[in-house]
């Protein structure tokens, strides 16, 4: 989307987020498939946005705004594929103690993990950093 | 007069039916939750799931009817995973200082949580597109079902097992960081996001506001490195 049509849509905010949602969207499925990436069309979007991002500032302070009403709603967009679970439920049954198992497991070595590994590269980083700066 | 049965058979088979009965469960859910001041078993998400599969298996509409109509609400996951550009944007500055411990732990805690996902489910005897569906459920549900799509999982076992991971993430993770006593909440924020996504990401916004921009931070980071290192891992399996 050029920067002309941005502005053209700036006074109606929500059109004009979801124009450019859309509008990157699109640009990701192209280069998804023109080069046949593993990679989701919509994640080539968030990448190309938020280069774009870095390249027109004014252009996020317009849009932070809209973008949080949008997001508010994140949870409400899982719902449909949350309902997916029963054309699996026979699957589920065969399987069920294996699959609670290993989500419930994973979530919790997932958090430890995570916070786990930041905190230690969080404290040598400080490390590091106190040691430069006592030279 | 129009037979009840007639206008019933309109219903069942009109878009209008799901989309309506999507956004009304929604928000009973959510009247629900905040009645029972957040109370993580009566997660929004799960209660309005619930409430839709009792409807339609009380009336015997399949997934594909109800579909139909969510497929609307489903579309918007598309331009939300865009939107996630705008608050990794604005929070750049401490992307930019935090970066390394970020996405170390970004990465660590993705592989960490597939990893331990196939082992387990493979140790008790699931199948291997069970096995395979498992491994990007803690990335956010466009990401985790396209990465299981061309890997040899099953994109709609997937979401429906990212969504259960979100879930369980958001009820669990406050009783994780009492355990591990852990403080900050730029932390907590970059571990909820990576271990329950959007799901998380809504219970972190609940909690704090900073825990709520890291754990958005943490899940947009964790879908971009998720799509470049679990097709690696889920062909190494």
């Amino acid at each position: 989307m050029s920067e002309q049509n941005a502005s053209r849509l700036a006074g109606f905010s929500f059109l004009g987020l979801i124009t450019l949602l859309l509008a990157y969207q699109l640009i990701g499925e192209i280069i998804v498939r023109a080069f046949n990436l593993p990679i989701p069309g919509p994640v080539i979007g968030m990448f190309l946005l938020f280069i774009s991002l870095l390249f027109h500032s004014g252009w996020a302070k317009r849009w932070i705004e809209p973008s949080q009403h949008f997001l508010r709603y994140l949870s409400l967009f899982f719902v449909p594929a949350g309902v997916g679970v029963m054309l699996h439920l026979s699957r589920v049954g065969e399987q069920w103690l294996a699959i609670a198992l290993a989500l419930v497991v994973s979530t919790i070595v997932s958090l430890v993990v995570t916070a786990g590994v930041m905190l230690l590269i969080m404290r040598l980083n400080t490390r590091i950093g106190g040691v430069k700066k006592h030279d | 007069m129009t037979k009840v049965e007639d206008i019933w058979v309109y219903l069942a088979a009109s878009p209008l039916f799901g989309l309506v009965l999507t956004l009304v469960f929604f928000q009973i859910a959510q009247a629900i939750y905040r009645r029972f001041n957040h109370h993580p078993l009566l997660n929004p998400v799960a209660l309005s799931v619930l409430g839709i599969i009792g409807v339609l298996a009380l009336f015997d509409i399949n997934y594909e009817t109800y579909f139909e109509g969510a497929q609307f609400i489903h579309f918007l996951l598309g331009p939300a995973t865009v939107a996630l550009a705008i608050p990794l944007y604005q929070y750049r500055q401490t992307l930019k200082n935090l970066w390394l411990p970020i996405v170390m732990a970004v990465s660590f805690g993705l592989v960490a949580a597939g990893l331990t996902a196939f082992w387990i489910a493979q140790s008790l005897g699931a199948s291997i597109e069970t096995m395979l569906s498992l491994v990007p459920k803690s990335v956010t549900a466009p990401v985790a079902m396209g990465i299981a799509e061309k890997n040899g999982g099953v994109a709609t076992l997937t979401a429906a097992f990212v969504v259960i991971t979100g879930i369980l993430g958001a009820m669990m993770a406050n009783w994780v960081f009492n355990l591990m006593r852990l403080k900050d909440d730029r932390v907590k924020g970059i571990a909820i996001g990576v271990s329950a996504h959007g799901l998380g990401t809504a219970k972190a916004f609940q909690l704090s506001d900073q825990m709520g921009a890291f754990s958005g931070l943490a899940m947009a980071l964790s879908a971009f490195i998720a799509a470049l290192i679990l097709p690696w891992m889920m062909g190494a399996l």
